[in-house]
């Protein structure tokens, strides 16, 4: 349990901060400069707030208040940065060990085998990090992390300095992390699908402030449905469960309330819950059942709302017992199907579109 | 060039190699005695804020920019027999005066701020994020200085050990202002070049010696850059 309530005052900026929550990870959402990784720094002791607290599990890493600040080496919060920072001057084991030899003896519960394992590191252990690959150097900080057997994994955002491959290959990592070692994590990303991905609860900020705190999918079809959200940028969090696997074919089909979603490879076993990330611009509606087209995601529901911007809308669609499913269309086509507030439409997407960081298997 | 340096050293008189030997002893001395005291002044320097760092700056420094034979003199006044530590120093056995313990401190004191200078750099090139990855590892400020901070900057280090060794090598106006220049006490290379130059027919031995200085310093450049290249090496940022 994380408990967060701080203000501080740097210049011109202030932040003022508060959110809480239980196991697995929580996502500090926002787009540079809203304080996420400020309020990070609190966390993790690196900045000292003008007034409030930090609490873990029930105890004060710092409040103001009561005059506690356990300094940085005493809290046992493990931060892994955007560029890895291993010790050049140590090899790949000797990084991973660093924590742990602090570690107190009776919380050394990570074992070392399990952690390079887990991150499939077991290669690397007696190179040196020098020759390592940008993806190697953020699998062995990670491991160096939560080798120091922390009570809390702080990532600031861990992939950012990665290209799209080695993001694929370290998000599922993270998930694997969450769910083996059962250490509570505060994820900062700009990125919509990581945090979605990952998160059992999104704290949106902006400028300094909580905007939201609260469910991925909500706080993600929130943030879509603000204005001064780029059109390319909108999408959609849809959360379904998973019915079979089509081995022969390499996909996985979801059942949704609303209809049937189907997504490239295999995304866990059946009856598990899956979340799916739609683009805006990747939605195509049809007021009819949809026949003879490519397009196999389809979902039914309700005009709730409709936004113009110049030539384009952006269409609201409530579906059953989910967040509302966003389509941007154009204007004409609006006016060809005469759609209005209550319309029943057909929303299809290609399975094509859904890259490999939209989907995510979320942490029941 | 091999058969006219073996016959230089063969023709070294007993004086010489005495010299020589006080030579090496004095700025080894002076280096590895001074070496724990400049690698926390330089990580002081470098990394912690205290009142009067500025102060302490100027004050290491000023060997640097004062004439040699003020900061000798500035010895003998603290240090010598009459000065003001100098007496309460003797009655627990510790005389610098005349002794070639004096001309290690005189080559010491003159030494340091090159010696701080060069660590001072590479304490500050580490970056700032490598110690707080250990400290959120759990390591405190001591541990993290030991284990990051220190093999961090060890190409500095041994760069600011070689810059002070050379220096007391070479070092004259301090160590002959404040031990003087006394055969086998604190008689040292230089200062026997010097005196072999005031005496009648003492030019070939001066030569001799100017040689033999030469060769250490070239013996030790090159070891310090040996020594430097497998250290960056060690740390991944040698070719």
């Amino acid at each position: 349990m994380i408990e967060v309530d701080v203000r501080l005052r740097a210049g011109a900026f202030s932040l003022d901060v508060a959110f809480a929550n239980g196991a697995g990870v929580t996502a500090l959402f926002g787009q540079s400069g809203s304080g996420k990784s400020l309020t990070l720094s609190i966390i993790a002791g690196l900045i000292k707030p003008d007034e409030g607290y930090v609490r873990l599990d029930g105890d004060a890493l710092v409040d103001v208040e009561r005059n506690v600040f356990v300094p940085v080496s005493r809290r046992r919060v493990g931060l892994v940065f955007q560029d890895s920072n291993l010790f050049p001057h140590l090899s790949v084991k000797q990084n991973l060990l660093y924590g742990r030899w602090f570690a107190p003896r009776g919380e050394r519960r990570i074992e070392f085998d399990a952690v390079v394992e887990t991150l499939g590191i077991a290669k690397l252990v007696s190179r040196s990090p020098t020759g390592l690959s940008g993806g190697e150097r953020q699998r062995v900080a990670i491991g160096r992390a939560l080798l120091s057997c922390p009570r809390l994994l702080l990532l600031d955002e861990p992939l950012a300095a990665l290209d799209i491959p080695r993001k694929l290959e370290i998000l599922p990592l993270i998930e694997r992390i969450r769910d083996e070692f059962d250490v509570p994590i505060v994820y900062v990303s700009h990125a919509v699908e990581e945090a979605a991905r990952l998160a059992s609860s999104v704290v949106v900020m902006d400028g300094g402030r909580v905007k939201f705190v609260g469910d991925p999918a909500d706080a993600f079809n929130r943030l879509a449905n603000s204005p001064a959200t780029n059109r390319f940028d909108r999408s959609s969090v849809l959360t379904a469960s998973i019915d079979e696997v089509s081995a022969l074919y390499g996909l996985t089909k979801l059942r949704h309330p609303s209809g049937t979603i189907w997504i490239e490879g295999s995304a866990g076993r059946p009856g598990g819950v899956a979340r799916v990330i739609v683009n805006a611009t990747d939605v195509v509606l049809s007021l009819l059942p949809p026949q003879e087209i490519s397009a196999r995601s389809v979902l039914w529901g309700k005009v709730a709302n409709i936004q113009f911007e110049g030539p384009i809308a952006t269409i609201e669609i409530e579906l059953t017992d989910d967040g509302p499913l966003l389509a941007t269309i154009t204007r004409g086509a609006l006016e060809d199907l005469s759609l209005k507030e209550g319309s029943q439409v057909y929303a299809l997407f290609k399975t094509a579109a859904l890259d490999e960081r939209s989907i995510g298997v979320a942490n029941a | 060039m091999h058969d006219f340096l073996s016959a230089a050293l063969v023709e070294l008189s007993p004086a010489e190699w005495t010299a020589i030997w006080l030579s090496l002893r004095i700025a080894t001395v002076a280096t590895l005695a001074s070496l724990p005291f400049g690698i926390v002044t330089a990580y002081a320097l470098a990394r912690c804020q205290f009142p009067g760092k500025t102060l302490v700056n100027g004050i290491v420094h000023l060997p640097l920019v004062l004439p040699p034979v003020v900061t000798g003199f500035v010895l003998l006044m603290l240090l010598g027999r009459k000065g003001v530590f100098g007496p309460s120093l003797a009655q627990i056995g510790i005389v610098f005066s005349f002794r070639w313990t004096g001309a290690a401190v005189a080559c010491a004191v003159m030494g340091f701020p090159l010696m701080v200078r060069a660590m001072r750099l590479s304490f500050e090139a580490i970056d700032r994020r490598m110690e707080l990855a250990s400290e959120t590892l759990g390591a405190n400020r001591l541990w993290t200085f030991l284990l990051v901070n220190l093999p961090l900057a060890v190409p500095g280090i041994i760069v600011g050990a070689i810059l002070a060794f050379a220096k007391a090598l070479g070092e004259f106006g301090a160590t002959i202002t404040f031990v003087s220049n006394i055969p086998g006490e604190t008689q040292t290379i230089s200062a026997a070049i010097y005196s072999y130059t005031q005496v009648p027919g003492g030019d070939e031995s001066a030569m001799r010696l100017t040689i033999v200085s030469i060769f250490i310093a070239l013996f030790a450049l090159t070891a310090s850059e040996i020594v430097q290249w497998r250290a960056m090496k060690r740390l991944g940022r040698g070719q």
